[in-house]
């Protein structure tokens, strides 16, 4: 009986029913002597160059070619380990907003940044564009559903997976499929019927590429950038007058643990060694 | 209640070694579920219970755990019913599999799910060829809760009828009950507690199966986006949302603890 207490306790808490029952309760549970957390004398940093972790929050779809500017960053400063999480650039977002500490965040959209910057969670205020990426369509190794055309997106019956709308990914995709409808080539329900057509909207670009690659969708719509990354899957190209640009800003943020360390990170991807390595995972410059 | 406490204060009162952690773990507990309700309450609250995404979440789970829960029944209880009164080679390594589910994380559920009844799983090719696929589609989503709540049912009852009286089986049987009667009219009732139980363990995991579906069910709203998913979905774009969605579940969970309390009374 005595280990249902304390859920009695959280039940009273919500339940306006049991309001009576609280009040017993502090008999039950006498005052606190508050804990000794006073007496300990607070540890100052100290000035000793202990080995330091820069985190950095970046879109998923940077998930390859940071991870090699991660290295190539950690061998120009020694003792210093670079840690990343990939996810998708709106998660990524929230975490900021809701209180991460990272030293970085590089986004796959402005969408994604411009809060940030207007939430005062930016250091020196700004973000700066380091590349830009296009969309194109991915479909499995053995193209089941036999899609050769953009066109074909919009036969019934097929099974779609693209990014939930939140994700820029997804977001970019959706208004490239805008674009083709207003194209009279596409007609203008064409973004209707294939929208009609998806299955499921993940929650980054990752996993679209992941579960097309298992065959479980007849085509996704991920980064040219992806694409590049999974050479087993069949991709076709999106022509560049429906294509959206996605621009990716970086910044330092605020409360970053490291400022000076974020400030080196974001300069190493801006300067010409970080730019060669995104060149070579498919991005392309921001300002050709 | 009141009962309960006016015990308590009689009893020799704990000590600090028993009553600081307790505080540790109570707060642990307690402080984020009133963070929760504190932070969804609004005049917007209601705007927000209706609004359509929560609304297609809330049906669809709510249509999806009870099939879950039905077929969990449908199929559970003669298993318990035979892992207790059967004794056949491999019985163990049944008793075994079916209790895998409870202790595995959900996403290795998914990811077994996918590699078994995806388009290119095992058996999912064999379906496929036939012209039926599972994933990303609403039956999806009850097969990921079946998996993941079934064994709780499946618990339950067996040790229901595990604690029935032999000599009352034995008893029906010499009146010439046959095996259904026997199931039906003694075992049934004598174990109805435990598996009211069951339905009540298996419908709260299926309510909350959140990785085993978004790996193998995928999201998208009606149809296999679930309130576990709608929230984690939410909580990227709309947290409002999020937090209303995540009141509901709560409040549905307290519910059926306080069903569960009830059923553990002794009479």
């Amino acid at each position: 009986m005595k280990r249902v207490i304390p859920l009695l306790l959280l039940f009273a808490l919500f339940v306006s029913a049991c309001e009576t029952a609280v009040t017993p309760a502090p008999t039950a549970v006498p005052t606190i002597p508050a804990p000794a957390a006073t007496s300990v004398p607070t540890t100052a940093p100290t000035s000793t160059p202990a080995p330091t972790t820069l985190t950095v929050f970046a879109a998923a779809s940077l998930t390859g070619a940071f991870g090699e500017i991660g290295k190539a960053f950690e061998a120009a400063h020694p003792g210093v380990t670079v840690k990343f999480s990939f996810a998708g650039s709106q998660v990524l977002r929230t975490q900021i907003e809701q209180g991460a500490l990272a030293d970085v965040f590089a986004s796959a959209d402005h969408k994604n940044m411009d809060p940030l910057v207007t939430e005062n969670l930016v250091a020196t205020g700004a973000d700066q564009d380091f590349a830009t990426n296009l969309l194109i369509v991915i479909l499995p190794p053995k193209n089941p559903a036999n899609i050769q055309t953009l066109q074909d997106l919009a036969k019934p019956g097929l099974k779609l997976i693209f990014e939930d709308a939140s994700v820029p990914a997804g977001n970019y995709t959706r208004q490239i499929l805008t674009n083709m409808s207003k194209d009279p080539t596409y007609g203008t329900d064409f973004s209707t019927k294939v929208l009609a057509n998806v299955v499921s909207n993940e929650t980054d670009v990752k996993q679209v590429v992941a579960k097309v690659d298992q065959g479980e969708a007849d085509a996704g719509v991920v980064y040219v950038t992806d694409a590049l990354a999974a050479p087993d899957l069949i991709s076709i190209s999106i022509p560049a007058n429906f294509n959206v640009i996605a621009r990716y800003p970086i910044t330092a943020l605020a409360k970053a643990p490291n400022p000076d360390l974020a400030a080196a990170f974001v300069a190493y991807v801006l300067s010409a060694d970080g730019q060669a390595i995104m060149k070579k995972w498919g991005f392309s410059p921001a300002n050709p | 209640m009141q009962r309960l406490f006016r015990q308590r204060r009689t009893s020799q009162s704990p000590g600090w070694v028993f009553i600081l952690p307790s505080l540790v773990l109570i707060g642990l507990i307690g402080l984020p579920l009133i963070a929760l309700v504190w932070r969804s309450a609004g005049k917007d609250f209601l705007t927000y219970v209706l609004s359509e995404n929560a609304f297609s979440a809330l049906k669809l789970s709510l249509v999806t755990s009870s099939i879950s829960v039905g077929l969990a029944l449908l199929t559970g209880t003669p298993l318990a019913y035979i892992l207790v009164h059967s004794r056949f080679p491999g019985r163990t390594l049944v008793d075994l599999l079916v209790d895998v589910p409870v202790v595995l994380p959900p996403s290795v559920a998914g990811i077994a799910l996918l590699m078994a009844f995806g388009r290119a799983g095992i058996f999912g090719t064999w379906l496929n060829a036939v012209g039926i696929t599972i994933p990303f589609t609403t039956a999806a989503v009850v097969i990921a809760q079946t998996f993941v709540s079934a064994p709780f049912l499946v618990r339950s009852a067996r040790i229901g009828f595990a604690a029935i009286d032999p000599q009352q089986l034995e008893a029906a049987r010499m009146e010439g009950a046959n095996e259904w009667q026997e199931f039906r009219y003694i075992m049934i009732p004598l174990a109805g507690r435990a598996l009211l139980t069951g339905v009540i363990l298996a419908w709260t995991r299926a309510l909350g199966e959140f990785g085993a579906t978004i790996l193998f069910a995928g999201n998208l709203e009606g149809k296999t986006q679930t309130m576990p998913l709608a929230i984690y979905i939410g909580f990227e774009e709309n947290i409002k949302i999020a937090l209303v969605l995540s009141v509901m579940l709560l409040a549905v969970s307290l519910v059926f603890l306080a069903l569960l309390r009830k059923l553990e009374e002794p009479d």
